[in-house]
């Protein structure tokens, strides 16, 4: 990897970890309404899996997606307008924090309903499957998604036919105040793909280089026709599930001990050792991702509400044509 | 014209719609090998191949997210459900992937899919598999649905749902594919979004669609031979969005109206052609509107209850004579 | 460099919250990032954070307290900065609360003018004469623009609904008739008036109602046949210059006055026991003037003509009228005549002006069909009706006494005797 590669993994990071501390002032501030989930400590997940996938490769998550959203190239400010519900925003302020999406980058949300999402990627793996495209899906999701009937058959389903997906595990290990042992009969997800005849993986989730590298590998061995696979990336939440979260559901030490080793902290330490940067351009990264975060603050802030007309419109496409 | 069946004509419009546009393929249970289960995709595995004649698990979940998914990116998927009654199986994906995706993110994407689904009960089949929950699907804004009562309207009406770049529920009615009536020939298409007055009358307008159609129509028939009563039958063919227009006019001519559907009464399709002709034609109104639907009952499994319960003709016309009192 | 940090929202339905406590005093240091404070919302005691470094400056809320989701709660400052604080808001209202004061405006009636010509227009009520006429909507709009009245359309419908075959039939037929364009008045309330009553009026009504009040007093109503008398005072007046006419009147006062000469207890007062007879027979007639009645005085009308009857009567008359009554003018009356026959009163009831024993109503002398000699010929009647005083005289004696003035009155040439 070149060092401007380093760096700007470097970057997308912090520049996912202000935006969302800056995300979590507006909303204490009213600026956002609804729910707000928040991707900090998982920075290196999202990070990692969109270096390595190709353009033409489908990324669709669930509903903590502002991570994805910036990795795919989505700017901050237009992230920041689609949280204040703004004309201006990716998905014109209908949308909201659950909802961002770009399918220009192939990023097709962002999905709300946990689980509902998955048996859209096989269906998004079949047309490729169909129209052979040399493209892979990679579906996100947590670890309690995968309790849910919709697992099950999509799984199932992209197995049968054997469609390029790669379903990728967030196991955070809370499924907002449950944790996999409490939820599931199978608590180590990596086993959940048994089931499903599929090649199952793990990696650390804290490690974005460790990441970028295992998806590298994974979207290799599906795009070559090997079909499905399954991949568990392990990492944690630093914030609660969502604002507002008592967080009743573990310990502040617990929190403190994956805090004090988080995605970031462990990349910069790399890039030092390894002399791939100095303190002084991963400062002057973090300096301007916190002037990108306050930018798109105030063009969000400025930027027009949507128009009244804007309620009725997308309820249906342009009948025909196209 | 050719006289057909309604179940050739869908079969007819899948085959003409596959034929004309390779996007199109079709997936579900039992579609390919077996042929469908109402036969309406017989030949259709060798004539198109088991890529666009795909038999799926079971998993309507699944099934719908999938042609989503598909419909998402490029292809034009023909989803079908064994019966309507499973679509509760697949409800998220219908009314909150289905029905929403395209408003909630902005119009990124368009979402050409189908979904067919045939319902209805008179078979015996029991509770679970014999119900007609048009009103339902109805509701959401952003799905478009329809149920066409003829031949003509299912061949057309199919193949403009095909067409189409919105997600489409095709409520077809699991007794009635062996009814027959005329079709144009070559590429016959049937706008969605269009009632039709299908029999013309002065005294009382009959509101109806999909089996019930044909019912009215024969009702119609009797009240004319044996009462003199003159009356007019409009059929809805898509439920959303809904077209009162020629059910306004007709209504402002005989201004009695009775609505006829197979559902329950209870926040039925009924409920809403009553709300509508009383909001925009409240002085055109000579008697009550009148609702003929299924008992408020599960549907039973015994035969004879099942047909007390379920609307007949004899329904129609004494509703009827209620509204010319 | 002061900032200011507010309630947080901490939920997406949050509208306010509980400070539970304060873990930074004043005047503590404090990085960003630090816990600042505990507040409490109906779901749970959450922590909050600092979002500012520097030194807390002030609490602008105290532990306890309840406040709305934005308002402000704490101020951080610099090291050794001061800070104005009249420059920072009260706690106010956040856009997110629930309790937006509702303006409501107060309640007007609106007083309806009632039109005086109904309107037929899209939608508009069925206008009925009265009470609820069941009809269909159709049949309603139906009659409105033909203008027929529903309530006498006969409904043929379920539970005698009208509907648009009966109303149809209605306008084949003809009937029922259209309805009357009832014009309604445009009524206007009107304001009471408040007038003290004259002097006059006052002594009237006290006297009055002595009168009923003491008084057992009964009627006799006479029938007179008047034609001689018309006839002869029309031959009388024609010699006469219409300043000197005789009026009925005169002859009344005549007639009575030598009636009276029979009747004395009807000329005499009550005092107690004692009956004074008067000596003379003064015939008080009643004239209308402004805001009452005053009672003009003939003294001994049975000694006098009736030319000087006449012309008293008219000086009194108009001295009344003008204002200039003479005390002997209304003074002494011993009997008094009431005459509404100018009004076209056929008869009344008078009440007994006291001291007096009785009092004459006298209505007017009108052409009705009498018999004669077993003929109807076109004939004068006029009514009279005698009030007189129980204690003093009775039925048979007032009978007797309009008997006797039929005397007169029907064969007046007695009167110029």
């Amino acid at each position: 990897m070149e060092t401007s590669e380093y760096l700007d993994l470097y970057r997308q990071m912090v520049l996912i970890r202000r935006l969302e501390e800056t995300a979590a002032e507006l909303y204490q501030k009213g600026e956002i309404g609804g729910f707000l989930h928040l991707y900090i400590g998982q920075e290196a997940v999202s990070t990692g899996i969109i270096a390595a996938r190709k353009p033409q490769d489908h990324i669709i998550t669930a509903y903590r997606d502002h991570g994805v959203a910036i990795n795919v190239g989505i700017p901050a400010n237009i992230v920041i307008a689609e949280l204040l519900g703004k004309a201006t925003g990716c998905s014109k302020g209908k949308g909201g924090s659950m909802h961002m999406a770009d399918t220009s980058k192939n990023f097709w949300g962002g999905h709300a309903i946990v689980g509902a999402h998955l048996p859209l990627a096989t269906g998004l793996a079949l047309s490729d499957h169909m129209q052979k495209n040399d493209a892979v899906t990679v579906c996100m999701f947590g670890e309690g998604a995968t309790n849910i009937g919709f697992f099950h058959e999509a799984l199932n389903m992209s197995k049968t036919w054997g469609l390029p997906v790669l379903w990728t595990c967030e196991n955070n290990r809370y499924g907002m105040g449950t944790s996999p042992e409490r939820a599931s009969a199978v608590s180590d997800i990596i086993q959940k793909a048994c089931g499903y005849g599929m090649p199952a993986y793990d990696v650390d989730g804290m490690d974005v280089l460790a990441v970028k590298q295992m998806v590298s590998e994974r979207l290799e061995d599906i795009r070559n026709g090997n079909g499905p696979q399954f991949l568990e990336v392990c990492t944690y939440r630093f914030r609660g599930h969502s604002m507002g979260d008592p967080e009743k559901y573990r310990t502040k030490e617990e929190v403190q001990k994956f805090m004090e080793n988080g995605p970031i902290d462990r990349f910069q330490k790399y890039l030092l050792e390894n002399q791939i940067a100095e303190k002084g351009d991963l400062d002057q990264i973090e300096n301007e991702a916190m002037e990108e975060v306050e930018a798109a603050v105030e063009f969000a802030r400025e930027s027009p509400e949507p128009d009244d007309a804007a309620l009725y419109e997308h309820i249906y496409a342009e009948e025909y044509g196209g | 014209m050719a006289e057909i069946t309604i179940r050739e004509a869908i079969s007819q419009a899948l085959w003409e719609e596959m034929e004309r546009d390779p996007k199109v393929f079709i997936m579900g249970q039992e579609v390919g090998v077996w042929g469908g289960t109402y036969a309406v995709t017989k030949g259709f595995l060798d004539h198109f191949g088991a890529d666009r004649v795909r038999d799926t698990p079971i998993a309507e979940a699944a099934i719908v997210g999938a042609a989503i998914g598909a419909a998402m990116n490029g292809m034009r998927p023909v989803a079908e459900l064994m019966t309507i009654n499973f679509a509760f199986v697949a409800m998220d994906h219908i009314v909150n992937q289905a029905a929403k995706l395209h408003y909630m993110f902005g119009g990124q994407f368009t979402l050409p899919l189908v979904i067919r689904a045939p319902g209805g009960g008179g078979r015996q089949l029991g509770a679970t598999h014999s119900q007609t929950p048009d009103a339902i699907f109805a509701h959401f804004p952003g799905l478009t649905v329809v149920a066409p009562g003829t031949p003509a309207d299912a061949k057309g009406l199919l193949k403009t749902s095909i067409r189409s770049n919105n997600p489409v529920l095709f409520i077809e009615n699991a007794t009635v594919y062996q009814q027959r009536g005329d079709v144009p020939e070559g590429d016959h298409l049937t706008p969605i979004g269009k009632s039709k007055v299908q029999r013309e009358g002065n005294d009382v307008t009959l509101v109806t669609y999909s089996k019930m159609l044909g019912y009215s129509l024969k009702a119609a028939d009797q009240l004319e031979n044996g009462d003199g009563i003159s009356v007019e039958v409009v059929d809805l063919r898509t439920l959303r969005p809904l077209d009162m227009g020629p059910v306004i006019e007709s209504f402002k001519k005989t201004n009695r109206a009775v609505i006829v559907e197979e559902g329950w009464r209870s926040y039925g399709v009924g409920s809403e052609i009553a709300a509508r002709i009383q909001e925009d034609a409240f002085d055109y109104l000579d008697a009550p509107i009148k609702r003929v639907a299924q008992k408020e009952v599960p549907l039973p499994y015994n035969a004879r209850l099942e047909q007390m319960a379920l609307p007949q003709v004899d329904d129609i016309i004494h509703a009827v004579k209620e509204v010319v009192r | 460099m002061a900032d200011i940090v507010e309630m947080p929202k901490l939920g997406f339905d949050m509208a306010e919250g509980t400070l539970v406590k304060w873990v930074k005093a004043e005047k503590d240091p404090v990085q960003k990032g630090d816990v600042l404070a505990e507040i409490e919302t109906d779901k749970a005691t959450v922590e909050v954070e600092s979002p500012y470094s520097g030194v807390v400056f002030k609490h602008l809320a105290e532990a306890g307290k309840v406040l709305p989701v934005g308002a402000p709660i704490a101020v951080i400052a610099a090291e050794g900065e001061e800070v104005d604080l009249s420059q920072i808001a009260k706690p106010s209202v956040s856009k997110e609360t629930s309790g937006q004061p509702v303006e409501t405006q107060p309640y007007q009636s609106k007083v309806e003018e009632v039109p005086a010509e109904e309107e037929s227009g899209e939608g508009s009520q069925a206008m009925t004469t009265g009470g609820f006429v069941k009809a269909s909507p159709l049949a309603k709009r139906m009659a409105e623009e033909n203008k027929l009245d529903l309530t006498l359309i006969q409904g043929s419908g379920p539970d005698a609904r009208i509907v648009k075959r009966d109303v149809e039939k209605a306008l084949e037929s003809g009937t029922p008739s259209k309805r009357k364009e009832i014009a309604k008045p445009k009524i206007v309330s009107g304001q009471d008036q408040v007038i003290e009553i004259s002097k006059l009026r006052a002594a009237i009504g006290k006297r009055m109602l002595e009168s009923r009040q003491t008084i057992p007093d009964f009627y006799v109503t006479y029938s007179y046949n008047t034609g001689s008398l018309m006839q002869m005072r029309e031959d009388m007046n024609r010699d006469l210059p219409d300043d000197e006419r005789l009026s009925v009147n005169d002859f009344i006062i005549r007639a009575v006055a030598l009636a009276l000469r029979e009747f004395p207890n009807l000329n005499a007062s009550l005092n107690g026991n004692q009956l004074t007879r008067f000596g003379d027979i003064n015939i008080g007639s009643a004239v209308a003037v402004e805001n009452g009645l005053l009672t003009v005085v003939v003294r001994n009308a049975d000694q006098k003509p009736l030319p000087t009857i006449s012309a008293e009567m008219r000086a009194m008359v108009a001295r009344v009228k003008n204002g200039k009554v003479r005390n002997e003018d209304i003074e002494g009356s011993t009997f008094t005549i009431s005459n509404l026959g100018m009004f076209g009163v056929e008869d009344f009831v008078a009440i007994i002006n006291p001291p007096e024993a009785a009092i004459l109503a006298v209505g007017g002398a009108l052409q009705v069909p009498i018999i004669q000699n077993g003929q109807i010929i076109i004939g004068w009647q006029m009514n009279a009706t005698l009030s007189a005083d129980h204690r003093i005289t009775d039925g048979a004696e007032a009978a007797r006494f309009m008997q006797k003035l039929a005397t007169f009155l029907e064969q007046p040439w007695r009167l110029v005797q």
